[in-house]
């Protein structure tokens, strides 16, 4: 497996908004069926850092590269399947069907050209894959909170996505569906998806993710999930928020 | 884009472009295919929502027939001076080997007196007239383009840059007329406007991407103060030059204000707008729907926002000419609010968008006609009503799903 190029890989990357760090020389690789926990208090550069691995914002300094590319000339876009923070927020009021949402992970194969017959089937399947193919014809806005996210896996499935960058995807869920969600995430994991998942219930993540990255700002601990539990990086990620810490690892 | 090169056989090509490409909706993915299953669940329901599905086609095939008949119409009207054929011998001997020379003028003719009988049946005297059809085609082809261009914005939350543009658009006109007045120019203020108001666009993008406020501040200033430079334009301008031209017509929108030329730069934009929407729904559709996500997915979300903001400020410029600077958002928004109340997804909202719009058209005309009343007010007080029985309806089927 070390032959295999990093799919994400972030070297020295500072990012400020105007004045305010909010990543401070972070640098960290994302292997091939990782399973990534993203954690860290609030405001702490999570979200910033993911975008800034997916080339929606572009670092101060350091560089980023995306299966081996710089991620600046990185166009396979259809490689990566995305569910933002805010991805519920138009889906709120928009008439778009599960289906039509889910076929959007076509696009970027298609580009101009036509969703052919193959396009329609694979849309289809990944809709039975994540268990909404009964309600492909209502509309998002009519989904809970759970049957919503499903359907954006689905869309990075149809897109045959080798990453899953996931923000908080299950902020609003309740705690059943929140179980079935993961479950499928690992399932999703075990047939050799790479995951990146931001979550703030340190116990979720603890339980699914098999690597974990602790950042406020800078990197507290990026390593394997047991050594995260019984590391110090928490604590001190937590407890110090705003002040500058000197950890080496 | 062809229609630019319309020497020979233009009327046809024009025509069926214009039809394919209203066709085009229907592009990709017939959803009817694999409807089978239906949503509530009951199996009872799932005729009445084909049929649903059938009427919509046939509405929106008919819709696009009527477009592309208004095309002919107006590529006839052009055709049959032979234009250009003064300048270039050459173009006159095109003309008259492929018969457009008396072909042309003859069809005119035709429709004419086709509307001469109409008028006799009606009892009206309006459709023997040819800047009658002028404006009715025009305003056809706004039915189609508005709402298509509409429904993208609406759902962007953006329904607020039609007016903003028609306002840079009214200070095209205002720039036009000045100079037009200083140089004796006699061009199109019409195309003064377009290029003015497309300016406008990009700078409406330019600032939103660059200022830190809230999307719509920039352009509420840019709407407020693109009117008042209009205002201060055109009085300066009554007062050091003599300037004759109907500023009401172009404020409220008038039947006669349609000239030849503005019914054909209505007719070149739709074409255009049509094939372009056909070409980019999908983009269009996840930049609206997810624009982030459209970023990781990597689509130019810049270029297909610039694209969709000139757009608008194409449709925007062609649709003054009937509605008039104040009431053209409306045509923007309106229908697009009224098949979003009742429809089940986005191909459904787009076509009813242009349903209701070609509705509210037919409509406003009619009444505006009959009653002998401003069409811009007419069009959209239709398009309001229209509205109104979408929220009624739609206040129903909401608790059958609800019940569901």
């Amino acid at each position: 497996m070390s032959i295999v190029t990093p799919v994400v890989d972030v070297r020295n990357v500072s990012f400020a908004y105007g004045d305010s760090l909010a990543l401070d020389d972070v640098s960290l690789t994302v292997e091939q069926g990782d399973f990534l926990g993203l954690v860290g208090p609030n405001g702490s550069g999570k979200t910033t850092l993911l975008h800034v691995m997916l080339g929606l914002l572009s670092p101060d300094s350091g560089s980023v590269e995306l299966f081996g590319q710089p991620v600046s000339e990185f166009e396979a876009g259809e490689r990566i399947g995305y569910v933002s923070q805010k991805a519920t927020d138009r889906g709120g009021t928009m008439p778009v069907t599960v289906r039509e949402c889910v076929r959007m992970g076509r696009f970027a194969h298609v580009g101009h050209g036509r969703l052919t017959d193959d396009d329609r089937r694979i849309a289809d399947e990944a809709l039975e894959t994540v268990g909404i193919g009964d309600i492909a014809d209502q509309q998002m806005n009519q989904l809970s909170g759970g049957q919503r996210q499903r359907a954006y896996i689905a869309r990075a499935l149809a897109s045959e996505a080798d990453l899953l960058a996931l923000d908080e995807p299950t902020v609003g869920v309740d705690a059943e569906s929140r179980d079935e969600f993961y479950r499928l995430l690992e399932a999703l994991n075990q047939s050799g998806i790479t995951i990146i998942l931001i979550e703030h219930d340190i116990g979720v993540v603890t339980d699914r993710a098999n690597r974990i990255a602790c950042i406020n700002t800078e990197l507290y601990h990026h390593g394997d999930t047991e050594s995260f539990v019984e590391s110090e990086a928490l604590s001190e990620a937590y407890g110090k928020t705003g002040e500058v810490v000197h950890h080496h690892h | 884009m062809t229609g630019t090169d319309t020497d020979t056989g233009a009327t046809g090509t024009t025509a069926d472009e214009a039809q394919t490409a209203t066709d085009g909706g229907t592009v990709e993915g017939d959803p009817d295919v694999e409807v089978g299953e239906n949503v509530d669940g009951a199996q009872i329901e799932s005729n009445p929502v084909d049929r649903r599905r059938r009427i919509e086609r046939i509405g929106v095939a008919l819709v696009g027939l009527l477009a592309a008949g208004m095309v002919v119409f107006i590529a006839l009207d052009w055709l049959r001076r032979y234009p250009y054929a003064d300048a270039s011998p050459l173009l006159e001997t095109l003309y008259t080997a492929t018969g457009i020379d008396p072909a042309a003028g003859v069809a005119f003719d035709q429709f004419l007196i086709a509307g001469a009988w109409l008028d006799y049946f009606l009892g009206t005297e309006v459709f023997r007239y040819a800047f009658m059809w002028r404006s009715i085609a025009t305003g056809v082809l706004i039915g189609v383009v508005a709402p298509l261009v509409g429904t993208y914005l609406v759902h962007r939350q953006m329904a607020l840059i039609g007016e903003t543009l028609a306002h840079t658009a009214f200070a095209g006109v205002a720039i036009g007329l000045l100079f037009n007045a200083a140089t004796g120019w006699e061009g199109s203020l019409l195309i003064v406007a377009l290029l003015v108001s497309i300016v406008g666009a990009l700078a409406v993008q330019w600032l939103t991407e660059r200022t830190r406020t809230f999307g719509d501040v920039p352009i509420a200033i840019m709407l407020s103060g693109s009117f008042a430079v209009a205002t201060l334009l055109i009085s300066w301008g009554r007062g050091s030059m003599s300037i004759a031209v109907d500023i009401e017509g172009f404020l409220f929108g008038s039947l006669s204000v349609v000239t030849a030329g503005g019914a054909r730069l209505m007719a070149l934009l739709s074409v255009a707008v049509v094939a372009i929407v056909a070409l980019t729904y999908k983009q269009l559709l996840f930049i609206t729907f997810d624009e982030q996500a459209a970023r990781v997915a990597r689509l130019n979300v810049t270029a297909y926002n610039t694209l969709l903001i000139v757009m608008t400020a194409v449709v925007v410029v062609g649709a003054m000419q009937v509605l008039g600077v104040i009431l053209v958002a409306g045509m923007l928004v309106i229908p697009v609010a009224a098949a979003s109340q009742i429809a089940r997804s986005f191909r459904e909202t787009l076509y009813l968008s242009v349903l209701f719009g070609q509705a509210s058209i037919l409509g406003g005309f009619t009444f505006a006609i009959s009653q002998s009343l401003p069409s811009g007010g007419s069009i959209i007080v239709v398009a309001i009503a229209i509205y109104l029985i979408a929220v009624a309806l739609s206040g129903r089927s909401g608790t059958a799903i609800s019940v569901h």
